[in-house]
């Protein structure tokens, strides 16, 4: 490892005065980055900082305006992601690059096949080389599972996997945390110390300031394009890497003051629901949410969460069972009418659910009620009041974006998630539904939406939060429900609640059962 | 034996079952080899179909790269005859001509394909309208030049022949009617069947086959590991013109010896929907290709020679229009009933764009 005052070796990689421009924005505007021989270098930045696009860049699916690439010393032309594998470098996308068809070996080795002979792929060879990989870094894998129906956890395992079989010498890693949990964290860390070690140069991409203090080497920190510092982790802390990111001082835990519950505004009897294999996934969960209290799901991903949540906001059909919003019955509603009775819904994937990414900004801001006034007269659509609603909430909620105009695929991953929040947070309601809210958010935006969320609680909304993040749900819980394979196995005051007993009930339900059962891959 | 038929066949309602069973014993080995014949356009079509949507293009040019095949194979040969002469230089009735008009006739299909490649992966055009301008434009072009080179009525080089096997094959209990079907036939539509194994087995055993599955579902992630999707598409496109073309020529230097304006009437599309019914394989293509033109053979059968007692009565009794829809009502049964959902890959019919070059 490297440390300040030892010999500096030549730096892996350098990247000098890379400047990207898009229509509107400039992404990276003369930036400079350099990697030593087994360090683990960490870069960090707000949301649209430009993170993604510099290591596009380097890893040849976006060229660079200005600026030059040096691999050990020698400028290099790097003309596409092929050339990139070849000159040694890798990367795991902050999106996932998998074919879900297609089996765990089969994505793993795509581009780089075990042949028998020159035509024909030598698939038993193929599965032995990838459950080796895998029990060489410390996942058991089948690497004949489809990797759709793998949970997300184990498809990012995956998606590492295949880098790491590519064995590069310069590794980049894209919020590849963001999905995963602490001890799914600390595996992947273990990985990424060992390859240090071994000489591999790394980049890691989190907004996770904690594991980037945890696991990173040096940390560069970019703001809209620049460099604006770099850090060793020993000379830091949180807040300062916050406000360095930010600009200004950001607090990183919300004071949630008193709350003060009212009338139950969601109830749920015995709901049933399953899911898309059809086996049950929600048994009979009984549950209460009460107007100005916000009861937040602890539980390892894949133990119902998804499914309970989307059986209430209407997107799935309750297998059995009863949903109750302030008395009226939406078992079986359809998501308008569920919409319009007052309940909206942050979803986990925002790809799937909450966007649509090939619409310009301003629609996706009003795609809960574009077809009612003012956003519609009769059948004709009324830009300005679309273009001023945009404009207002793009501002409110600080979505960089060069104009409300452009596509939102085009936009960074954090500022898609905000694109979702301020959407849904702008309407008056009586439940608010959040999965994953601040899922790749950073540390500035996550302040601002934990705001939000309290204040919409204190105006008497009841929340429903989900988040494999337990520390949020510690932190903004009035009440907590701790869901495993299905059921709430326990329900404790968000004040008192002891971290590490809803921990363990995560893990295990309540009983002595081994934790790897939880977070298994889904078959 | 036949006392036990004759029981059998007269039980009311079962006995008509047990009739259409002993009709098609009867009639299905005679008709076996016509089968091959009428499925060969279609299946090759739809192998065109999941070459190129294996890899994400949909292709609803088929149709049109098939009818020029067919017109330019018939009119090279028209050319080359004079030059080359008839004389049979091998087996199927091969002359140079012929072959020599076959193999400008499969390249005048990766031509056109060329051109679909260039509009909807170069261009980006939509995949839809560039397909539909190849079929229009191909359609007015070959009608025009026939109508022009057929009033000379012209000496074409002829047809390729059948292969005969012998009796002793074809006789033999059970097997020999499939043997027939298959060996009965001239060299395209006994390649078919070959070409159908390669496929399916290069489709999903080898790395061409992994790569073009790949850009098919998603193109980015095939992007990211290093694959280069746009060649990837243009290869396929341009294979899958080889097969369309081949299904051309056999109409028009295999099954006949001379071009007809229009001659493919629809086998292009037919071979889309091949395509879907056997969820984009090769075999299964093949399958419904099969299906489809033994309910066409089977709905002749019955117009032209009926069977005789209860069964033939209720049978003549229908329209003639039921046996023409046959083959159309056994697809929407059988894509309904037995196929379920078919899945497209999932990038079909979206253009990539590499940002990269940009
Ligand atoms: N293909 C594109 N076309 C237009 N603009 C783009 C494109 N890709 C990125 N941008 C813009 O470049 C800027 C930087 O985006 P980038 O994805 O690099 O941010 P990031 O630091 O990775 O953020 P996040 O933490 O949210 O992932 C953003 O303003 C984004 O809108
Ligand atoms: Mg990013």
């Amino acid at each position: 490892m490297t440390t300040p005052d030892a010999p500096v070796r030549a730096p892996a990689l350098e990247m000098r005065g890379i400047t990207k421009r898009y229509p509107g924005v400039t992404a990276n505007d003369h930036i400079d980055l350099d990697v030593r021989p087994g360090e683990i270098h960490a870069l960090l930045g707000e949301n649209g900082a430009g993170k993604t696009t510099l290591m596009n860049i380097l890893y040849g699916l976006a060229r660079p305006d200005e600026g030059a690439i040096l691999l050990d010393g020698q400028e290099v032309n790097i003309s596409g992601p092929s050339d990139a594998i070849a000159r040694g470098i890798n990367m795991v996308h902050q999106h996932f690059m998998l074919v879900p068809v297609f089996s765990i070996a089969e994505n793993i080795l795509l581009g780089e096949e075990t042949m028998a002979g020159p035509i024909f792929l030598d698939r038993r060879e193929a599965r032995r080389g990838i459950v080796e990989l895998g029990r060489r870094f410390g996942f058991e894998i089948d690497p004949d599972l489809r990797v759709g129906s793998l949970s997300v956890g184990w498809q990012q395992r995956v998606e590492i996997l295949k880098a790491l079989y590519r064995d590069a010498k310069i590794l980049v890693l894209d919020e590849p945390t963001a999905v995963l949990t602490p001890q799914e964290t600390e595996e992947i860390f273990a990985v990424l110390r060992r390859l240090a070690a071994e000489g591999h140069s790394i980049v890691f991409i989190s907004h996770k300031l904690y594991e980037v203090l945890e696991i990173a080497d040096r940390i560069t920190v970019i703001r809209r394009g620049k460099v604006v510092g770099q850090r060793l982790p020993a000379e830091t802390d949180e807040d300062d890497l916050a406000e360095l990111m930010v600009g200004r001082g950001v607090q990183l835990t919300v004071d949630r003051g008193e709350s003060h519950p009212a009338d139950v505004a969601v109830r749920l009897e015995g709901l049933e629901v399953k899911d898309d294999r059809g086996s049950i996934a929600v048994r009979g969960v009984d549950l209460e949410v009460r107007s100005g209290e916000i009861l937040g799901i602890a539980g390892v991903a894949g133990n119902g969460q998804d499914e309970l949540v989307e059986a209430i906001v209407g997107l799935r059909h309750a297998a059995g069972g009863r949903i109750g919003l302030q008395g009226a019955d939406i078992t079986h509603a359809s998501p308008r009418r569920i919409n319009e009775a007052g309940v909206a819904y942050v979803p986990a994937d925002r790809h799937r659910f909450g966007l649509v990414l090939s619409f310009p900004v301003a629609d996706n801001l009003v795609l809960t009620d574009y077809y009612r006034r003012p956003y519609a007269r009769g059948f004709i659509r009324n830009d300005e009041a679309i273009e001023a609603t945009a404009e207002e909430r793009i501002r409110e909620y600080d979505v960089r974006t060069p104009s409300a105009d452009v596509r939102a695929g085009t936009l960074s991953g954090g500022n898609q998630q905000k694109l979702v929040v301020a959407r849904e947070l702008s309407r008056d309601l009586k439940l608010l539904v959040l999965d994953q809210p601040t899922r790749g958010l950073d540390v500035g935006s996550i302040e601002f939406i934990h705001r939000q969320a309290i204040a919409k609680r204190d105006a008497g909304t009841a929340i429903l939060l989900v988040s494999a993040e337990l520390d949020e749900i510690l932190e903004l819980s009035d009440r907590i429900a701790v869901m495993y394979r299905g059921r709430i196995v326990a329900v404790r005051d968000g004040r008192t609640a002891d971290k590490n007993e809803i921990g363990l009930l995560m893990a295990t339900g309540g009983e002595a059962r081994s934790p790897a059962a939880a977070i298994g891959p889904a078959v | 034996m036949d006392g036990l038929i004759n029981a059998l066949y007269s039980i009311p309602v079962a006995g008509v079952l047990f009739q259409l069973a002993g009709y098609l014993v009867n009639v299905v080995p005679d008709i076996s080899p016509l089968i091959l014949q009428a499925a060969t356009p279609i299946a090759l079509a739809a192998l065109c179909g999941v070459m190129c949507e294996r890899a994400g293009v949909v292709n609803i040019g088929i149709e049109g790269i098939m009818i020029t095949a067919a017109f330019v194979g018939w009119y090279s040969g028209v050319l080359l005859v004079p030059v080359l002469g008839t004389t049979a230089i091998g087996p199927f009735g091969m002359s140079l001509a012929l072959v020599v008009a076959l193999g400008v006739a499969l390249a005048s299909g990766v031509v056109i394909s060329a051109l679909h490649a260039w509009l909807s992966i170069s261009v980006r055009a939509d995949q839809i309208i560039s397909g539909t301008i190849i079929n229009i434009a191909a359609f007015g072009l070959t009608g025009y030049l026939n109508n022009l080179i057929a009033k000379t009525s012209p000496n074409g080089a002829g047809a390729f022949t059948q292969f005969r096997p012998p009796r002793e094959v074809t006789d033999i209990p059970v097997i020999g009617w499939i043997l027939n079907m298959f060996l009965n036939q001239g060299p395209i539509a006994m390649s078919v069947i070959v070409l159908v194994v390669i496929f399916q087995i290069l489709l999903f055993r080898s790395r061409w086959g992994l790569r073009s599955r790949a850009v098919g579902e998603h193109p980015r992630a095939a992007e990211t590991v290093g694959i280069d999707v746009i060649r990837v598409r243009y290869r396929n496109v341009l294979i899958g013109g080889v097969f369309a073309a081949l299904g051309g020529a056999y109409l028009s230097m295999e099954a006949t010896n001379s071009f007809q304006q229009g001659m493919t009437t629809g086998r292009g599309f037919i071979g889309l929907a091949a395509m879907i019914v056997g969820r984009w394989s090769p075999v299964g293509a093949f399958g419904a290709a099969l299906l489809f033109s033994s309910s066409t053979a089977l709905g002749n059968s019955i117009k032209f020679s009926p069977p005789s007692g209860d069964l033939g009565t209720i049978l003549t009794s229908l329209p003639d229009q039921v046996y023409d829809a046959l083959p159309y009502l056994v697809t929407i049964v059988i894509l309904a009933g037995v196929v379920g959902r078919s899945i497209p890959p999932a990038a079909d019919g979206q253009a990539y764009e590499r940002e990269a070059a940009t």
